[in-house]
């Protein structure tokens, strides 16, 4: 079309103008800041404040040559800071350098427009790292000023402050929550990632492991991080009960449990009684188990089980995920495992631990029964001076050894490694479990949360008709860990996530309404999945739709919300009021004309009214009425808009 | 062929019709919006956001990159709005010389409650007036057109647009305000001798010298002759000022089509009687002007100056209107 513009592009923007873009952008690109290099940071606020030093001041932007050789110098910096300049973070990193640069050479409003679309986009990349309540709050005012800024660079007359462009903002903003709302639940959603992620995509994310050597979990012990929440549909069980079954730990090679490469499947899970019933709502951790009580009942969707009670995703957690979940406490299980499964939980490397050794063929000579041998070493750990801490002394060669015989200082995993070990050396098969033990029940949200700081090793032994049975040697040690939790099973002196130990009950319940809240959030708004998309769209009635009717339903509901929006927008298209008064003066003059009394071109309101009156005696009273509330309102001082409502009533109800 | 079909298809879909008397109402079906260049631009950012939070899975950057699309989709309504109703009627026009810029104000009345801000208005898509509108306001906006040739000068199909609040969409509007602008013939260049006044006619005797006699000053009107400028009043105010002098009744001073060399087309001829006009004027003579077919008797003053400039510049056209 040749209907171009009477451009504005060009136009150069006022230096407040620019020093608001900086602010946005700064405020955009704060939580990048933090994480980035010192360098980097100090190079993005440098430019930027550079940028402000040059609007206060009225000079010039520098020249493009100067422009490069920094942009050039600064990709360089990251390439060698990042190694690569395609990863996320070099990516994120080069995105922010690059922004900075564009808003160093800001001049015309086009620049000043290009800045603001691209500094949306920025607060997408902060989501990377984060996104949780406070964040995305953070990340609404940097786009509500964003906004705010693209409406600043569209005032052609003067400075217009900014207030009104804030207001204006948040006025738009606010209108467009339906369509966003329609758009959030309805548009069609495809399960990622779309191209192959860079390899540090899911850096960070903290879980259990496939192994297990001394000090292993202790990181993780010392973590708040959520680990999943899990929502029951009948009673929550006994903290006792809420062993949460992880990765099991075969293959022992003196100072490493590991999980072997291949696991064996099973497809049928016994049934067992399912007295626990509950939702998972599992936090991503880059590896493939889904944890449920003991003993999972069923496979969530893509996943399978495995002979030794282990649920693995076909692909590694990366998301949040929700499954729905049932677990039995079994009589027994794996009773008719197979020879050469039972050799596998017997293997110990020769050289490893040899005191234990000889101490397990002591103890096998003096106890033939395997009962009364696993109830003498509990009834050791328990009498002998064995202390739970967090902070145990360093194990050397042979580790077992040295810590049931020397140090005797240790938390789950070192009990959990002992107590296999001298299984194993007593001829009795034995495996390691790693998982989580117990977590916090919300009474606000009425759920367990469990976080790292909950995990947890304990031990299963083979025995003869019984099958697998779980012993915790921790519990000899501690029964406080396994009853109320790792906070009072430990020394006060030992340090423990701030969350985890709670003293002071204000904030404790605090902390559990917030985490309450995140709870609803992550399961409402972050978890909002394909998969939920598909769930919702069934409780709406619509199970076995079509995508020709999805799109229908999208486009007729995003009209309704375009129309709200529009409502609200053009509403503001009324008259103003004289115009409205005189409206509803035309209004009644009309009524009246339907009965022949029409108003001549000259006639006054007052001599109108008085013929009227004579006309039609009994419509007297209320032409009167009107005419004078009329007259008032158009010639008096004193008009509000509730005489105004008043006067368009009346003339509602005249009935000529 | 191309261009009149193109101008057919225009004309339907922004349903041109010719001038409008009165007051034009910016109605809801005539306002037009499309979004701008920065619109697509913005919209393609907004895909991108789409992208990454697909591949990422970030359930907030879905949130966000939907409502900035909202947003967007929101800010169609505002901008919109920004046009909607507004009430155009045609203001003051003055006239003005060939070679000019005929300015014509346009007035914009806002009968609503909701503020209007920069709302351009232009005539050829390249420059605009840009003004904000109160609700309840009314203000004047300004068309500058460049007067090329002698006669009534209409402004044309103007545009009425407006980008607020975000630029990513453009609303416009054309009207067709029923005003136009007479524009005078450019006068010949200064110095042309004014012709000898008519013998017999009155007493005379006299030959072209009445302008000696000082009488005193009056604003300065485009086509005077600087010669007549009162430099020294110029030095002590800052609006020009032009010397008046009376001149002699008695000579009676014809400015003639046929007092013109036989050779000179009409428009030189139109060219140089305008320069008597305004010299005539100038030096507060009484004369007439005779046209082929158009005679105005002799008189002085500015209503005289107004109506022989009136003739020479409607002098041939076919419009002869009022």
């Amino acid at each position: 079309m040749a209907l171009l513009p009477t451009a504005l592009e060009g136009r150069a923007i006022a230096p407040r103008q620019t020093a608001w873009l900086a602010a946005a952008f700064v405020l955009a690109s704060a939580p990048h800041l933090t994480r980035f290099p010192l360098w980097l940071s100090a190079l993005i606020l440098l430019i930027t404040g550079w940028r402000m030093y040059l609007a206060w001041r009225n000079l010039k932007t520098p020249t493009k040559w100067l422009l490069a050789i920094v942009a050039i110098g600064s990709s360089l910096g990251i390439l060698f800071q990042y190694r690569t300049l395609l990863g996320r973070d070099a990516g994120v990193a080069l995105l922010v350098v690059m922004l900075a640069l564009k808003l160093l050479e800001t001049r015309s409003q086009r620049d000043g427009m290009l800045l603001g679309f691209l500094g949306c986009f920025l607060l997408v990349t902060n989501f990377l790292h984060s996104q949780t309540i406070p964040t995305a709050v953070y990340m609404l005012g940097c786009a509500w000023l964003l906004i705010a800024n693209l409406i600043t660079l569209q005032y052609t007359g003067k400075w217009p402050g900014w207030r009104a462009p804030v207001w204006r903002a948040g006025v738009l903003l606010a209108q467009a929550i339906p369509l966003m709302a329609v758009l959030f639940l309805l548009f069609p959603r495809v399960q990622g990632p779309l191209w192959g992620l860079p390899r540090d995509a899911y850096a960070g994310l903290s879980g259990l492991s496939d192994n297990m050597s001394p000090g292993s979990l202790n990181s993780l012990i010392l973590s708040d991080a959520v680990a999943f929440r899990a929502a029951f549909r009948n009673k929550i069980p006994e903290p006792r009960e809420l062993y949460w079954r992880g990765p099991v730990l075969w293959d022992y090679d003196g100072r490493t449990w590991t999980a072997p490469r291949i696991v064996q499947r099973q497809d049928e899970l016994p049934k067992g009684d399912g007295r626990f019933e509950y939702t998972v709502t599992l936090e991503p951790h880059n590896k493939r188990w889904l944890f449920a009580l003991e003993f999972p009942g069923m496979r969530p969707p893509r996943s399978m089980a495995t002979r030794d009670m282990q649920l693995l995703s076909f692909t590694p957690v990366r998301n949040r995920i929700r499954y729905d979940m049932v677990s039995s406490l079994l009589p027994t299980y794996g009773a008719d495992d197979e020879r050469e499964v039972l050799m596998r939980s017997l293997r110990l490397p020769a050289q490893a631990n040899p005191r234990t050794t000889a101490f397990a063929q002591e103890l096998r000579r003096k106890f033939p029964v395997d009962r009364n041998l696993v109830e003498e070493v509990l009834s050791q750990f328990r009498n002998q001076n064995f202390v739970y801490t967090l902070s145990p002394p360093l194990l050397g060669e042979h580790p077992v050894d040295e810590f049931l015989f020397d140090t005797r200082r240790g938390f789950c995993e070192h009990y959990a490694s002992a107590f296999a070990v001298l299984m194993r050396a007593a001829g009795i098969p034995a495996r390691v479990v790693t998982g989580y033990l117990g977590g916090e029940v919300n009474p606000v949200g009425e759920y367990i949360l469990v976080r790292q700081a909950d995990a947890h090793a304990w031990v299963e032994i083979w025995l003869d008709n019984a099958g697998w049975m779980r012993v915790d040697p921790t519990a000899a040690v501690s029964p406080a860990r396994v009853e109320r939790g790792i906070a009072s099973a430990l020394p006060l002196s030992d340090a423990l996530p701030m969350f985890v130990r709670g003293d002071f009950e204000f904030l404790q319940r605090m902390r559990l309404t917030w985490d309450s809240v995140t709870y609803t959030w992550n399961q409402w708004v972050l978890g909002y999945t394909p998969e939920r998309q598909r769930l919702f769209l069934t409780r709406l009635g619509f199970s076995e739709a079509t995508w020709q009717t999805l799109a229908v339903i999208l486009l007729i509901c995003a009209g309704i919300a375009v129309l709200i929006g529009a409502v609200l927008t053009l509403r503001e298209l009324r008259s103003a009021r004289s115009d409205a008064v005189k409206a509803a003066y035309e209004r009644f003059c009309r009524k009246l004309a339907g009965h022949g009394l029409r108003r001549g071109a000259a006639e006054g309101p007052q001599g109108f009214a008085s013929r009227a009156s004579q006309v039609r005696p009994d419509l007297a009273a209320a032409v009167h009425d009107i005419t004078k509330r009329y007259v008032e309102l158009r010639y008096g001082r004193n008009a509000d808009d509730h005489a105004l409502q008043d006067l368009k009533q009346r003339v509602r109800r005249f009935a000529a | 062929m191309y261009r009149a079909l193109k101008n057919n298809i225009l004309t339907w879909l922004f349903k041109w019709r010719g001038p409008e008397r009165g007051v034009i109402v910016l109605r809801q079906r005539r306002v037009f919006i499309l979004p701008t260049r920065q619109g697509i631009l913005f919209a393609v950012i907004i895909i991108l956001m789409l992208v990454g939070s697909v591949n990422y899975d970030l359930s907030l950057g879905f949130i966000l990159a939907f409502l900035m699309g909202a947003t967007g989709i929101q800010s169609m309504l505002h901008t919109f709005r920004n046009l909607a109703h507004l009430r155009i009627s045609p203001g003051r026009t003055q006239s003005v010389f060939a070679g000019e810029h005929a300015q014509f104000q346009i007035n914009i009345a806002n009968t609503t409650r909701a503020d209007r801000y920069s709302v351009g208005i232009s005539s050829d898509r390249l420059t605009a007036d840009y003004v904000d509108v109160p609700a309840g306001d009314e203000v004047t906006a300004t068309v500058r057109i460049p007067a090329i040739r002698r006669g009534w000068l209409r402004p044309g199909r103007l545009t009425l647009f407006t980008r607020f609040p975000v630029g990513l969409f453009r609303a416009w509007s054309y009207v067709d305000p029923d005003v136009s602008c007479l524009v005078y013939p450019a006068p010949a260049s200064v110095g042309t001798a004014l012709p000898l006044p008519e013998a017999g006619a009155g007493d005379g005797g006299v030959h072209g010298q009445g302008y000696d006699e000082f009488s005193g000053l009056r604003p300065y009107r485009p086509g005077d002759s600087p010669r007549h400028i009162a430099w020294k009043a110029v030095a002590r105010d800052t609006a020009l000022l032009t010397k008046q002098f009376s001149g002699r009744a008695d000579a009676e001073l014809w400015l003639a089509w046929e007092a013109l060399p036989a050779a000179m087309d009409t428009e030189r001829r139109i060219a140089h009687l305008t320069r008597w006009v305004l010299d005539a004027d100038a030096q507060g003579l009484a004369y007439g002007l005779r046209l082929p077919g158009t005679t105005i008797p002799i008189t002085a003053g500015s209503a005289q100056r107004s109506a022989c400039l009136r003739a020479l510049a409607l002098y041939g056209t076919a419009a002869d209107r009022a």
